[in-house]
């Protein structure tokens, strides 16, 4: 169990929704991985059909972290997470501000303005934000308790392209929550991130493309877990050198002369 | 009177959000609305009014990551 904004957890993947081949290819992945959170967001739509979507994840009871994505101005994503609130009924909101169409950078002046506006107005900001130690500790002083820096840009599967920047975020930062989200392509890079000490890990693409999702989703889910093993049971230090593993004294042959 | 609806120029009989709602069909708890890039929260649909060239923007529930 692990906490998040005041609500207890057993599943510290956050799953995104977008993407999958279909609803129910979307709803076996969530089931199969054991994710409790997922994302979700807002669009344009006209009134008739009612809205199927919204249905689906009713259903499956989870926790809803709603995001702006694509929002490039402070007022776009300040009114988008009001907007949120309004249909979610929650005040989690995953804040993006976009300030670099290529990357999909988040814009760090935009997004702690935004920040400031929305913990004033009693929202639980989860700022997508980079790996910058310094933009991370604004966001905190501006009242977030959470960080989800990026591992790589979104949707680009690299994995973990700055892990040293990483490690100083998770050294210099031991207070805050950090969720790693966006960037991570394999159960591996999810793994690297946990053991650095990272509290979770959100991602979407690499499940939503994957062959098969639902399985993808567990091997993230499983990948999360034993990161999460490793870094409360304490890895080694690495050296340079080998050290035999077995102990030298009395094993066979051990100081005799070789002819 | 012509507002401009998610983008488009929409003409429109109404005179409050409530009622832009209603004629526009939408239903349920699944949206929410903005007048001129503010929210507006769903409690006060019927006492904000609406006025020619308002851009009101109405939103649902989709996938995002």
């Amino acid at each position: 169990m692990w906490e998040l904004a005041g609500k207890k957890f057993n599943s510290r993947l956050i799953l995104g929704t977008s993407r999958y081949r279909s609803p129910e290819n979307l709803r076996e992945a969530i089931t199969r991985s054991g994710a409790e959170i997922v994302t979700v967001s807002l669009r344009r739509q006209a009134a008739g059909d009612g809205n199927k979507f919204w249905d689906l994840l009713r259903d499956l009871g989870v926790t809803f972290l709603p995001n702006t994505a694509n929002c490039r101005s402070v007022q776009e994503a300040v009114t988008t997470a009001h907007m949120a609130r309004d249909v979610f009924k929650t005040n989690w909101i995953k804040l993006e501000t976009v300030g670099d169409e290529f990357t999909l950078q988040p814009d760090p002046f935009a997004l702690l303005e935004a920040t400031r506006i929305l913990i004033a107005d009693g929202f639980e900001v989860f700022p997508y934000t980079t790996e910058d130690l310094v933009v991370g500790e604004r966001l905190l002083a501006a009242g977030c308790k959470i960080l989800m820096p990026w591992a790589a840009p979104i949707g680009s599967g690299q994995g973990v392209v700055n892990p040293q920047a990483l490690k100083t975020l998770r050294a210099r930062l031991p207070q805050a929550t950090l969720i790693i989200d966006a960037g991570i392509g394999a159960p591996s890079h999810a793994a690297q991130v946990m053991e650095i000490g990272f509290d979770g890990v959100m991602l979407n693409t690499a499940v939503a493309l994957a062959d098969d999702a639902p399985k993808m989703a567990k091997a993230f889910a499983q990948a999360i877990n034993a990161g999460r093993m490793a870094h409360e049971s304490g890895l080694m230090p690495a050296r340079s050198f080998a050290e035999p593993s077995t102990p030298l004294p009395g094993t066979p042959f051990w100081k005799t002369k070789q002819a | 009177m012509k507002i401009i609806l998610n983008g488009e120029e929409k003409d429109i009989r109404a005179t409050t959000i409530a009622e832009v709602v209603k004629v526009l069909g939408y239903e349920g708890d699944y949206f929410a609305v903005a007048k001129n890039l503010v929210c507006v929260p769903r409690a006060k649909y019927a006492e904000t009014s609406v006025a020619a060239q308002d851009e009101i923007e109405i939103l649902m529930p989709m996938q995002g990551g």
